[in-house]
């Protein structure tokens, strides 16, 4: 009966990459099985980003990837070699906490703050994509996509930030605090 | 009435309507909106919860278990050879290989100590390996046979297995009558006799249960993702043999619990197991997958609720009868027909509870266990009985309000749901209400409101503190407290500082490990009057004993201890309870059948609101768990494979942003109570009363928007779109 389950001993495959991270090199051999959420928090002792469901259905562990936000759950950490990272170890920028930070701290946006990374994270990056136009499922259709900022309301920003589950409800002060920030 | 208070409504929460900064030593630090202590952590990433250490031994190992597959029976071989093959695995615990165990309390901790298998997920295995894939991959390859038995997971009303406990969950008598319920039913001008269904739901905090254990020597250290440092502390000890002072536990941010953390759940004692039997720290986090079936959830209630009244609305009789499932390893029986007992004066009453044995999971604590799904039942009946009667909602609820507890008789330490629905209809606008459903339309959606009461019983238990005067003239305070999210390091230190008489910022707060005086854990909303007090009391005799010492302190400080063991086992002669008013606005899409809530409304009167920043934060934060219990949230309880059907956040849906309306279109509010029955701070628990009475109340709404009674939640598209046609 065992022999029927064996699997073949093999070393998991291994490589070696450089991730940007938090603007410092940090290169380091990675397993091809290790998410990044897994190597930032289990390699590289960052543990901001958090593991909420580890399938990509709570936002918990997003980062910025080359400035786009991600779940870091659902990235390979292999397949970032070259990457450049932003966790929120890295939003406060030379010690002085970024808008949303100090909006979150205003609002009292958080509760136990497993989900706080993840929004945080994920407010940075809204704020460049609807910068940079792109619409969202409430912006009005016939509006040119790219073509100028989108506005934030808190209708686009409820719904631009619907990937950040909160499971204490502070969704009413995570939306004031990002509006706080958009004025 | 014994309490002395005023009935005006206070907005009491203009700091965070107008992003004001609120002053870091105001001149009474209790009751100032003060920013939470450990607020710069938790946007920083600096805050560490269970499993994340700043550096990771390089030893460190990785465990995962292995859930069973099997709803019912035993197993019988567990074949290891695969999975202790592949590099990196370090051990397979099986129930033939893992230590032996002391017994504990919950069998549910009895884990690989038999082969019986109780419900499906129940762990027979676990893999533990030097990473994270490695021990992922080692788990997958574990293979167990199983002798599986013939299960049964269904819950009907009329199930051969119902019987009545002795007990509900709280200790409460699970029947209590009053007068003869039946005859005062049957002879009632005005009747509601009908039956609503609640699914189980899961807690699902956002922060999976985990743990890290390491032994050193015979010394057992765990970080856990827990409720309460000091129950996981008695039952390790337990467990594994140990003298009390041979382990330390440590909870020191806790990613949300909901009541599914309040006791040890099976995963500490598997990590600290497996630490023991490979001789390496090791943490294991559970995948979001698995809690389903490993660390409870709220049992499905099926309700029959009987309400006899005069045509003038006066209640004649009140009854409220569950019926609801167990495991058949553990007795749990939710208390949801308890609430019917508190809150509304009738002459005659039946309140009864039956429990069915599954080969389910066992069920635990979810916020407001009882009240919630209880108090949807009843306030469902009561907008059924005014739509009866052809009364309003609200003045129904006001006829019949008791002076006295109408199952003890003793008089309330302070009472005013009144004043919370008066209130809360003023803001709302409840006034100008047309009470027709089903005649508001815009365009394809209909639109309606409703309203409904809250109530939580004020709980409290024994606590140990210290604070000790230091020589740069702040104060230590420690105690053994938890803090999941609801403000307990700030609101325990605004205590502190205010029975000392300094400014909030000269107190520095140690919570969450068992290195720090014995504390309860942090459930039934009972966690700021438990520990609270005996801050208070530990602040107030080291006030006295500064006042009598003479000189420079000491070089170790100057400290005061307390223990309110004796306050606290007191019990005075009133019924204490915290009530509430829900009022929700829905739209309903004629179209796709989706209910959105468009404006939810609480007033709530608590006692002394010690901190209006974080307690608006937590009354919110239950109304929207509410809404979830409303419109989103839904298990289902597989019969072919007795199995939960939703394992993930992708099935189990929990309100999202988009879910939710801002403020002001959600907001909480209360009124001004003091009642001198409670605690030194004068403070009823507020972190489950704000869940209460929003499912009833949304559900009220949508009949209101509608004319249709939706007797079964959630009030998802499936369920009401079929009802429009």
């Amino acid at each position: 009966m065992s022999a029927s389950h064996a699997a073949p001993a093999q070393a998991p495959t291994r490589s070696r990459v450089t991730l940007q991270v938090n603007g410092s090199p940090r290169t380091l051999t990675v397993d091809h099985r290790a998410t990044l959420l897994d190597v930032l928090r289990e390699d590289l002792g960052l543990t901001g980003a958090k593991k909420g469901c580890d399938h990509g259905q709570c936002g918990a562990c997003t980062v910025l990837v080359d400035g786009r936000r991600a779940n870091s759950c659902l990235l390979l950490a292999v397949a970032q070699d070259g990457t450049e990272i932003i966790t929120v170890e890295g939003l406060a920028a030379g010690g002085e906490l970024h808008p949303v930070q100090q909006a979150f701290l205003d609002r009292d946006a958080y509760q136990c703050g497993y989900c706080t990374p993840g929004q945080l994270c994920s407010a940075v990056g809204l704020f460049a994509e609807a910068a940079a136009g792109h619409p969202s499922y409430v912006t009005d259709p016939t509006r040119p996509s790219g073509q100028g900022p989108v506005e934030l309301t808190a209708e686009e920003i409820r719904e631009r930030m619907s990937g950040n589950l909160c499971r204490c409800g502070a969704y009413p002060n995570i939306v004031a605090a990002v509006e706080d920030v958009t004025r | 009435m014994p309490g002395t208070a005023t009935s005006a409504a206070s907005r009491t929460a203009t700091s965070a309507a107008t992003r004001t900064r609120v002053p870091a030593a105001p001149a009474r630090a209790l009751g100032a909106a003060a920013e939470r202590l450990e607020g710069l952590d938790k946007v920083t990433g600096a805050a560490r919860y269970a499993t994340e250490l700043a550096h990771t031994p390089p030893d460190c190992a990785y465990a995962w278990p292995v859930p069973a597959t099997v709803a019912s029976g035993r197993v019988t071989a567990v074949d290891t050879a695969a999975a202790l093959a592949l590099p990196g695995t370090l051990a397979v615990l099986t129930p033939d290989t893992a230590p032996r165990l002391g017994e504990p309390d919950d069998p549910n901790l009895a884990v690989l100590q038999h082969h019986t298998v109780p419900h499906r997920g129940w762990y027979v295995a676990l893999a533990v390996a030097e990473t994270l894939p490695d021990a992922r991959a080692a788990a997958a390859a574990v293979h167990v046979t199983y002798a599986a038995e013939p299960h049964d997971v269904t819950l009907t009303p009329d199930h051969p297995g119902a019987y009545e406990p002795q007990e509900a969950n709280g200790g409460h008598p699970a029947r209590r009558e009053r007068g003869d319920a039946a005859a005062a039913f049957a002879a009632a001008p005005v009747h509601v006799d009908a039956t609503y269904r609640i699914p189980p739901l899961h807690n699902h905090p956002m922060e999976p249960h985990a743990a890290y254990a390491r032994w050193d020597g015979d010394h057992l250290t765990v970080y856990d993702s827990s409720q309460g440092a000091g129950p996981v502390h008695a039952v390790l000890a337990r467990l594994f043999g140990l003298r009390r002072d041979q382990v330390t536990v440590v909870s020191q941010h806790v990613g949300g619990g909901f009541g599914s953390k309040g006791t040890p759940r099976p995963h500490v004692v598997l990590a600290a197991m497996a630490a023991r039997h490979t001789g390496r720290p090791v943490k294991l986090a559970l995948p979001r997958g698995h809690l389903a079936a490993v660390v409870g959830h709220r049992a499905p209630t099926l309700h029959r609720v009987r309400l006899g009244a005069e045509r003038d609305g006066t209640l004649t009789s009140v009854s409220h009868e569950v019926t609801t499932h167990t495991s058949r390893i553990r007795e749990f029986v939710e208390q949801a027909a308890v609430p019917a007992r508190v809150m509304y004066a009738s002459p005659h009453s039946l309140t009864t509870h039956r429990a069915v044995p599954l080969d389910v999971p066992t069920p635990s604590w979810m916020r407001a266990p009882g009240e919630a799904p209880g108090m949807y039942a009843l306030e469902s009946a009561m907008d059924e009985l005014a739509g009866a009667l052809g009364l309003d909602p609200v003045e129904l609820r006001v006829r019949n309000d008791p002076a006295t507890d109408p199952d003890s008789g003793l008089p309330f330490s302070s009472r005013h749901l009144v004043e919370c629905l008066r209130e809360g209809a003023r803001l709302f606008g409840w006034a100008d209400r047309d009470p027709r459903p089903a005649v508001r339309r815009e365009g394809t959606l209909l639109t309606g409101t409703g309203v409904a009461a809250a109530t939580y019983p004020v709980l409290l238990s024994p606590s140990t503190a210290t604070v000790t005067a230091l020589h740069d003239g702040g104060y230590a305070v420690a105690v053994n407290a938890t803090d999941i999210g609801t403000g307990a390091r700030t609101v325990l230190a605004q205590i502190a500082a205010d029975a000392l008489g300094v400014a909030l910022d000269s107190v520095r707060i140690d919570i969450g490990s068992t290195r720090l005086p014995r504390a309860p854990l942090a459930g039934g909303s009972s966690g700021t009057a438990s520990w609270g007090w005996a801050v208070h009391a530990a602040c107030t005799r080291l006030t006295e004993r500064l006042a009598r010492h003479a000189g420079p302190l000491p070089v170790e400080g100057l400290t005061a201890s307390a223990d309110t063991t004796e306050e606290a086992g007191r019990t005075p002669p009133f019924a204490r309870h915290a009530f509430g008013a829900h009022f929700a606005e829905v739209q309903v899409d004629t179209v796709t059948g989706e209910v959105r809530v468009r404006r939810l409304l609480g007033v709530y009167a608590a006692g002394r609101i010690l901190n209006p920043r974080t307690a608006r934060s937590q009354f919110i934060g239950g109304m929207t768990m509410g809404l979830g219990m409303a419109l989103t949230e839904h298990s289902t309880m597989d019969p072919a494979f007795g199995d939960f059907a939703e394992h993930d956040l992708a099935s189990y849906h929990v309100p999202s942003h988009a879910d939710v309306p801002s403020a002001p279109d959600i907001d909480a509010y209360w009124v001004e109570e003091e009642d001198p029955h409670l605690n030194p701070m004068g403070s009823k628990g507020i972190g489950e009363i704000g869940i209460v009475g929003t499912p009833a109340a949304i559900g009220n709404a949508v009949h209101h928007a509608t004319g249709i009674r939706f007797r079964e939640l959630p009030l998802t598209p499936d369920r009401v779109l079929p009802a429009l046609a």
